[in-house]
């Protein structure tokens, strides 16, 4: 070539050919390569499903109404000067919060009865709990729906059964947000349970044998040798699952709408009405992307937790 | 044959295929996203009509029927309008035309041949579907709906002494009684027969049922929120009246109004506890499957009138052409074939009645004098000149990129909402106010 760099191919001697070809066996062998290769076709599914949306969802969320002129910040902006937005804002951390922390309690302490409970028996328990979260929540949620109904609710018929006034369950503000909270614990608890047990059973019985020598009770064994050990579990069971809730899109949608009066409305809902049904979709997508700063907070603080522990422990 | 003349020949052989002609006689492919109809037979017809014509015309259609049921409908819509791909022919449901205005293409041709042949549109298809003095699609039949009062004939009459056969007979005669069927007589039937323990099922939730019931109450008392030209009138004395209206209705609606979706005023009827509801005769046909009892002792009738007028909701469906459509020409011819008299009326028989046609001169229909049991009960469903009604959709003259936001946000019922949880007419006011000034960014 006219540069003088390249070798024409069949002036290679012989010797620079196997050197080259053990470069490449090399580079094959290599597990970071194997590993690599073996993750490209996820990364690929990342790549186009997770990345290109999330930078499309940003693009978006800086276009006008009519996606022709860039605002910037301005739909951000926006949306935080709007009471309905402040209500959503209010409603999604309650409803991510609280939901989280039930879950993770009922979780705790299902596990431990679990835990408790032997052999076979355990396995049977195990599957009949794991029950709600295998179901798929749309159809569950549809279920609880029928229960709340407003109009021929099964609840209220037990209700009526024992004298009671009937609950208009998904017609006042609060009750609706309950409901939700209720629903979302059903479903996302045995997640919880199931991460627990996990961890439960990891914890060597010779801690709690010492523990026992020492004279520790089964409170102080709970507070100092089995939270201790599950901590790493609990924070990354409880991340995650904030994550998942705070994006949870099929409760809210099937049981109200949103509604009453807003009051029940979470980011993807919101972000459904508005930027979906309403054709304001750069609305939409700002508002979706709420979500993202507070879970990154959270991210960061809990995973940095959990790396300070794995450190301490390989210490 | 010189060899010239020879390898020109095989040149034209080999490009032709290449070559596509758009032209709907020709051969060419076409998909089409219809409305999944709620009757399964709307869709054999649709089925039916859509390969006739294209046996005809020599096209190979790709029909899908795409459902409204969890929104799929708006979110295929969406979808195709931002990756600019999918079907050639997409039915657009009431405010989706102008949400997808850029990417339709103007049908103005088809629309003129169709309204020279069968006379106008009404008012509320101009205003959704008419953009910058284009129509951008045409109104179907398929899906178009009133939603007026649909009530038990014994039990109205024995409550609330209200006897609406004889308010809206099954022939063409304007009576007495009509007359006096306005808002306050509504609300004296709802109270009497609330006080009966069967209250009128309306709903003040944020779906479409409850949404089309609070647009024409505020639209009969000339009550908007924004006018056409996009000003905030929310602070007016029209609102305020129609509000101190609503006040006493909303206490005699049932507790769980606010939580009503649009099955639920359906199954209020049909389980035979409530006398009144606002919906196309869906509710009636299920009756007539699941509780003929109830079915036999239905009848739907025009709405009730107000200082403004008597106004009717009305939500019409489109059918339009995207513009990154590759066969424009036969999607069009197809349209028109679709919307002549004999193939809307076919399909209008199929769904006993369901699907009301977009033209005028369409609304006489045997069907409607024929459905039973009882016979005649859906004869008023379309409006008919001596109902003196007027088609209207909610919020309504407003501009309709703020109008589609008052509609799917449920402004109007969620003002009822507040005032059914105890909150004052100034707070609503108040409330509604700042909502609307977000829409009209």
């Amino acid at each position: 070539m006219a540069d003088g760099t390249s070798v024409p191919i069949d002036v290679i001697a012989p010797a620079q050919v196997r050197a080259r070809r053990n470069t490449m066996q090399r580079f094959a062998q290599r597990r970071s390569t194997t590993g690599f290769l073996l993750c490209l076709p996820l990364i690929l599914l990342i790549a186009a499903f997770v990345i290109y949306p999330a930078f499309y969802a940003i693009y978006l969320s800086m276009l006008n109404k009519k996606m022709t002129a860039f605002v910037g910040l301005g739909n951000f902006q926006f949306l935080l000067k709007r009471h309905t937005f402040q209500l959503v804002i209010f409603q999604s951390c309650l409803f991510a919060v609280t939901s989280v922390v039930l879950k993770a309690i009922i979780g705790f302490v299902l596990a431990h009865l679990m835990h408790n409970i032997p052999g076979k028996n355990q396995r049977i328990w195990r599957g009949l709990l794991l029950v709600p979260w295998v179901i798929p929540l749309a159809l569950s949620t549809l279920t609880w729906w029928w229960m709340f109904d407003p109009s021929y609710s099964a609840f209220n018929w037990v209700l009526n059964q024992f004298g009671f006034a009937n609950v208009p369950w998904l017609g006042v503000g609060w009750i609706a947000r309950f409901c939700t909270i209720v629903v979302n614990v059903w479903y996302g608890t045995p997640f919880f349970m199931i991460m627990y047990l996990a961890a439960l059973k990891s914890v060597p019985e010779q801690l709690y044998e010492a523990a026992s020598i020492d004279g520790a009770n089964a409170i102080q064994k709970l507070f100092f040798v089995t939270l201790p050990m599950m901590r790493n579990i609990i924070s990354i069971t409880v991340l995650f699952s904030l994550i998942v809730t705070f994006a949870d899109f099929d409760i809210v949608r099937i049981l109200t709408a949103g509604g009453p009066q807003d009051m029940t409305h979470v980011f993807a809902t919101y972000a459904f009405q508005i930027g979906i049904q309403s054709g304001d979709i750069p609305l939409g997508a700002a508002d979706s992307l709420f979500m993202f700063p507070i879970l990154a907070f959270a991210a960061f603080f809990v995973l940095r937790g959990v790396t300070r522990r794995t450190r301490e422990i390989a210490a | 044959m010189t060899r010239r003349r020879a390898l020109k020949v095989a040149a034209a052989s080999a490009a032709l295929p290449l070559v596509h002609i758009r032209s709907g006689r020709a051969a060419g492919k076409l998909s089409i996203a219809f409305w999944d109809h709620w009757v399964p037979s709307g869709n054999a017809v649709m089925q039916k009509q859509v390969d006739a014509w294209a046996a005809k015309n020599q096209v190979e259609i790709q029909a899908d029927f795409i459902t409204s049921n969890g929104q799929k409908n708006i979110l295929t819509i969406a979808a195709e309008h931002q990756a600019r791909t999918g079907h050639d022919i997409q039915t657009f449901p009431t405010w989706e035309v102008h949400n997808n205005a850029d990417l339709i293409e103007p049908i103005d041709d088809v629309m003129k041949r169709l309204t020279d042949k069968y006379g106008q549109v009404n008012q509320v298809c101009e205003y959704l579907a008419k953009v910058n003095g284009k129509w951008l699609a045409v109104p179907t039949s398929s899906g178009t709906q009133y939603k007026g009062p649909c009530g038990r004939i014994s039990i109205l009459k024995e409550k609330a002494g209200l006897d609406v056969v004889g308010m809206y007979p099954a022939r063409d005669e304007h009576t007495a009684a009509s007359d006096a069927w306005t808002w306050d007589a509504h609300y004296k039937a709802a109270e009497a027969c609330a006080k009966a323990g069967m209250p009128f099922a309306i709903g003040l939730g944020q779906t479409s049922d409850s949404v089309d019931f609070a647009g024409t109450l505020f639209h009969a008392h000339g009550a908007e929120l924004v006018d056409k030209d996009g000003n905030i009138t929310v602070k007016s004395d029209k609102v305020r009246a129609v509000l101190e209206y609503a006040q006493k209705l909303v206490k005699v609606l049932p507790d769980d109004a606010v939580s009503y979706d649009d099955a639920s005023n359906n199954r209020a009827l049909i389980s035979g506890k409530s006398p009144l509801i606002w919906n196309p005769p869906s509710a009636w046909a299920v009756a007539k499957r699941d509780a003929p009892q109830v079915a036999a002792d239905c009848w739907t009738f025009s709405a009730p009138t107000g200082p403004q007028g008597r106004f009717v909701p009305y939500l019409p469906y489109f059918w339009g052409v995207w513009s990154f459509s590759s066969n424009k020409t036969a999607a069009k011819e197809l349209i028109e074939a679709l919307l002549q008299r004999e193939p809307v009326e076919q399909r209008c028989t199929v769904v006993s009645g369901y699907d009301v046609p977009p033209f005028t001169s369409m609304l006489d229909f045997k069907i409607w004098s024929e459905v039973e049991p009882p016979k005649g009960t859906v004869y008023n469903y379309p409006i008919r000149p001596f109902h003196k009604a007027t088609a209207h959709i909610a919020a309504m003259p407003a501009p309709p990129e703020i109008a589609v936001q008052i509609y799917n946000r449920g402004t109007m019922p969620t003002m009822l909402a507040k005032l059914k949880s105890g909150q004052s007419i100034d707070q609503v006011v108040s409330w509604a106010s700042d909502e609307l000034e977000g829409f009209a960014r």
